[in-house]
């Protein structure tokens, strides 16, 4: 049974002693079985060169050992309640204009992101128009807030105030994360990278750690490329880039034509959002284009925008610059559409990525980043490893000396330790990282402990006159509740540590606390077996310890 | 012949000279904690928000002449110390280039951070950044929060399970142990001005794994002793306990000391901070186990009255002295 356990570990270490030929026996595997069976050459050598009957399983290597870049984003979910309503705005309106004779006229009024504020010219119909708005309340879609409208709707004297209820407001957080959270992985993938780690960290944070990608700034622009596509109603065209748009329009730059710029309201008709999808294409003169396609609730609002304003322009914006400015020839039912300009076949292909990729619903904030570049990271696991040799040697040679053949064991048992170590990390997927290496070797001075603790034990009681065997096992016994309170304690800290730290650190606290659990496993049952099997075999008259 | 470290049997007086030992180690932790709070610590970016860059290169580093290339950009405090190593190949020159975080941004900017490497490679074309970090200061200030809440929650942790275990004196001379550690090391890293960020919190959460190994290990002999030498003062039944576990307790420390002494030579700098700081931890943590612990549960005091006594591994009452 112990010998199973440490043959075990021994087969699932062994993968990391031959890491870069594995890697790419496992690189290769995936990329086989991704492409239906079919091997190329090189991929078949690649699969060839570690047999497949043992395990693959590698440990992975952290940012700092393999190189890469890691990125804490901030997500602005507050960006998202000033979108949503400023979307309800043509609702309001509409909903007002029709009770025109009770309310009055209908004028919105400044206000502070995420709050719409109208006035109504007629005071007295102030509560038919609170009834009105407040009927475009729809539920909450999420499984808290049930029971909970999506917006609260108030009077201020002939004021209709609107905002999103906090039911909403959580409810829109946590589908912005995820949101994001996808599209950020999906961009990720798009590059092909290994092994991203794409997390949610906190109400609204967002860890990213690439490895292998060149650095943090190209990871940033990578995922940064907000891809924001929106139609909206066109008011005018300028040469002056420093026109005044009025009130809820904006001024953006042409993006092919130098010095142009267009007015449009600040509104958009459609967004990107309601993209189902984009392919690149080409139009009807063979330029490169490309195709789109809305969801119903899109298809529906185009199709009305289209039909009622034949003859006016509308402009197709992509981040903040208007591609194009078509001017609407005829109803466009359906809902698809292409989208045209000087593109490039690239730039076509790259826009109909973005855009399938979708638009990040909300702007990020980068709080931290952190760039290693692969040399640093090899140097570091170079010297990783010369310092774990030059202690094991050390360790091993120190305990030979000072506990002779007992010692012997002792090392064995390190050995096992090791190898359970690293197959322990394997098997969980673990992640070794720079202090994680720390860990290990701190683990190599440490783990003798047990063994200490036991040896020292057998001394003290065989100074006591008893005979070898009862030391041994009084030994063993005595030293059990040191060496198990001892050990938990340590691991607690273990413990804490993974629980409060992040990156590294973590991987420090794995490699610590496996470490832990691996050196008392050795010391209690490796080393006993050891000595056991030592004694029996050998039934010596006295023992030396 | 074997190795030893500790001679066979041996009869230390560890109360001969409190005053000194543990009377010392008082004094230690408080001229630690005031060297903290005179000197402050050198906060890595980790804690202090801000930028540092890392840079490699095959000539040899000169700090003015890199000072002189940055100065231009107009980016403020910055600190460029060159780095050495061991583990370096002949001819590699490694400097860190630490850049404070700019008042009142959150973000870090990147642009800067691309002129910063523009004009450096200007100066030495064969330069190339190894590592580039950029902590904002709202990250920054809850790594902090996130740091001390480490610390407190492992040594909560550890006082209730050795309350659970032993006895409550025994649970508050071990943490008073610890502190001492601690302290002590804070106050190491304040007087020497070393960086001091995340991983170094790393480093004294394991300094609180190992000192507490090395104080249970005593306890427990203690527990036991206890139970054997039933009238003999509690001051001898500490120092026969210390004694009889002194070899251990040397063996164990130097075999790690030996490990981390590697890491420390060889290891490599990205780490030397974290092995720094647990090789010195590891000295006091066996020095508190031995001369601080168990002052404070002598100074406290134990009930030794009658009371069936329940052996901590069989849940059996333990009548009298095994053998």
């Amino acid at each position: 049974m112990i010998w199973g356990i440490c043959a075990l570990g021994l087969i699932y270490a062994s993968p990391n002693l031959f890491y870069s030929r594995v890697e790419t026996h496992n690189d290769a595997a995936k990329a086989i079985a991704a492409a239906g069976g079919q091997a190329t050459p090189e991929q078949a050598a690649a699969l060839a060169a570690w047999p497949g009957f043992l395990p693959s399983g590698l440990m992975n290597l952290g940012l700092d050992l393999r190189g890469g870049a890691h990125l804490l984003a901030e997500v602005k979910v507050a960006d998202v309640y000033a979108a949503r309503i400023d979307g309800m705005w043509p609702d309001v309106r509409d909903a007002l204009r029709e009770l025109r004779d009770t309310v009055g006229s209908v004028r919105r009024q400044p206000s502070v992101p995420g709050v719409l504020r109208v006035a109504i010219s007629n005071p007295a119909g102030i509560s038919a128009a609170l009834e009105a708005v407040s009927a475009l309340a729809r539920p909450v879609v999420s499984l808290t807030g049930i029971g909970q409208n999506d917006i609260e709707v108030s009077a201020e004297g002939e004021v209709i105030v609107v905002q999103l209820s906090e039911a909403e407001r959580a409810a829109t957080d946590n589908r912005t994360i995820q949101q994001s959270l996808e599209i950020i992985r999906r961009r990720v993938d798009e590059v092909g990278t290994r092994e991203p780690t794409i997390l949610r960290q906190g109400e609204d944070r967002i860890l990213i750690q690439v490895p292998g990608i060149g650095s943090a700034a190209e990871l940033k622009a990578l995922i940064g490329t907000t891809a924001k596509l929106t139609f909206n109603a066109v008011v005018g065209r300028t040469q002056d880039a420093g026109a005044t748009a009025g009130a809820r329009n904006l001024l953006l730059p042409s993006m092919d034509e130098k010095g142009v710029f267009y007015i449009v309201e600040a509104t958009p008709v459609v967004t990107g959002e309601e993209l189902v999808d984009a392919q690149p294409a080409f139009d009807q003169n063979s330029r490169p284009a490309v195709n789109f396609r809305f969801n119903p609730s899109g298809a529906r609002k185009f199709g009305d925008y289209t039909a009622a304003n034949i003859g006016s322009p509308f402009a197709i914006v992509l981040d903040d610059e208007v591609i194009s400015a078509p001017v609407i020839q005829s109803h466009i039912p359906g809902g698809s559409g292409i989208i045209t300009g000087r593109f490039s076949v690239e730039e076509s292909t790259k826009l109909a990525v973005l855009l399938r990729a979708g638009a990040l619903p909300a702007e990020m904030t980068f709080l931290e980043e952190r760039t290693v570049g692969p040399e640093l990271g090899q140097d570091s696991i170079d010297a990783g490893r010369v310092a774990a040799l030059i202690a094991i040697v050390l360790v091993v040679l120190w305990m030979v000396g000072s506990y002779g053949l007992f010692g012997v064991f002792a090392n064995i048992a390190l050995a096992v330790n090791m190898a359970l170590i690293f197959a322990a990390l394997s098997i969980v997927g673990g992640t070794l990282t720079l202090p994680g290496i720390a860990g290990i070797v701190l683990t190599i001075g440490m783990a003798v402990d047990a063994n200490v603790l036991v040896f020292e034990r057998i001394r003290e009681e065989l100074r006591v006159q008893k005979g070898p065997a009862r030391a041994i096992q009084i030994g063993y016994e005595r030293a059990l509740s040191a060496i198990i309170d001892a050990n938990i304690t340590t691991f607690v800290t273990a413990a804490v540590l993974f629980m409060v730290g992040a990156g590294p650190v973590r991987g420090f606290a794995i490699t610590l606390g496996i470490g832990i659990l691996s050196s008392v496993f050795t010391a209690l049952f490796v080393t006993k077996l050891l000595i056991e099997s030592w004694f029996a075999w050998r039934r010596p008259k006295t023992i030396v310890v | 012949m074997r190795l030893r470290l500790a001679p066979e049997h041996t009869h230390f007086d560890f109360f001969k000279h409190a005053y000194l030992t543990f009377g010392g180690s008082a004094v230690l932790t408080v001229l630690a904690l005031a060297l903290w709070a005179v000197m402050g610590l050198n906060f890595g970016i980790d804690f202090k928000g801000g930028t540092t860059i890392r840079t490699d290169s095959t000539t040899v580093v000169d700090v003015a002449a890199y000072r002189a290339t940055l100065k231009p950009l107009g980016i403020g405090d910055v600190a460029i110390t060159e780095v050495f190593d061991p583990s370096f190949r002949a001819n590699q020159h490694v400097a860190q280039i630490r850049i404070a975080a700019l008042e009142g941004s959150e973000a870090v900017t990147p642009e800067l951070i691309a002129a910063m490497e523009t004009a450096l490679k200007a100066h030495d074309p064969e330069i190339s950044f190894t590592a580039v970090e950029s902590v904002g200061p709202k990250v920054s200030g809850e790594l902090i929060w996130s740091a001390i809440l480490a610390m407190t929650g492992a040594t909560g942790a550890i006082l209730i399970y050795i309350w659970l275990r032993f006895e409550w004196q025994y649970a508050v001379g071990a943490v008073a142990a610890l502190v001492h550690d601690v302290f002590i090391t804070i106050g190491m890293f304040a007087a020497l001005q070393l960086k001091f960020d995340l991983t170094i919190i790393a480093a004294l959460l394991t300094i609180l794994g190992y000192s507490i190994n090395d104080t249970v290990v005593v306890f427990d002999r203690l527990r036991e002793n206890l139970i054997k030498y039933k009238v003999m003062p509690l001051r001898d039944v500490m120092n026969i306990s210390v004694n009889e576990t002194l070899a251990r307790t040397l063996m164990t420390s130097f075999t790690t000391l030996i490990s981390l002494g590697a890491l420390l030579i060889f290891g490599g700098d990205v780490i030397r901070g974290l092995t720094f700081a647990i090789f010195f931890g590891v000295i006091l943590g066996t020095y508190s186990s031995v001369f601080v612990a168990k002052n404070i549960v002598l100074f406290l005091g134990l009930d030794r009255s009658e009371k069936p006594k329940i052996d901590p591994e069989t849940g059996a009452e333990v009548a009298g002295p095994k053998a």
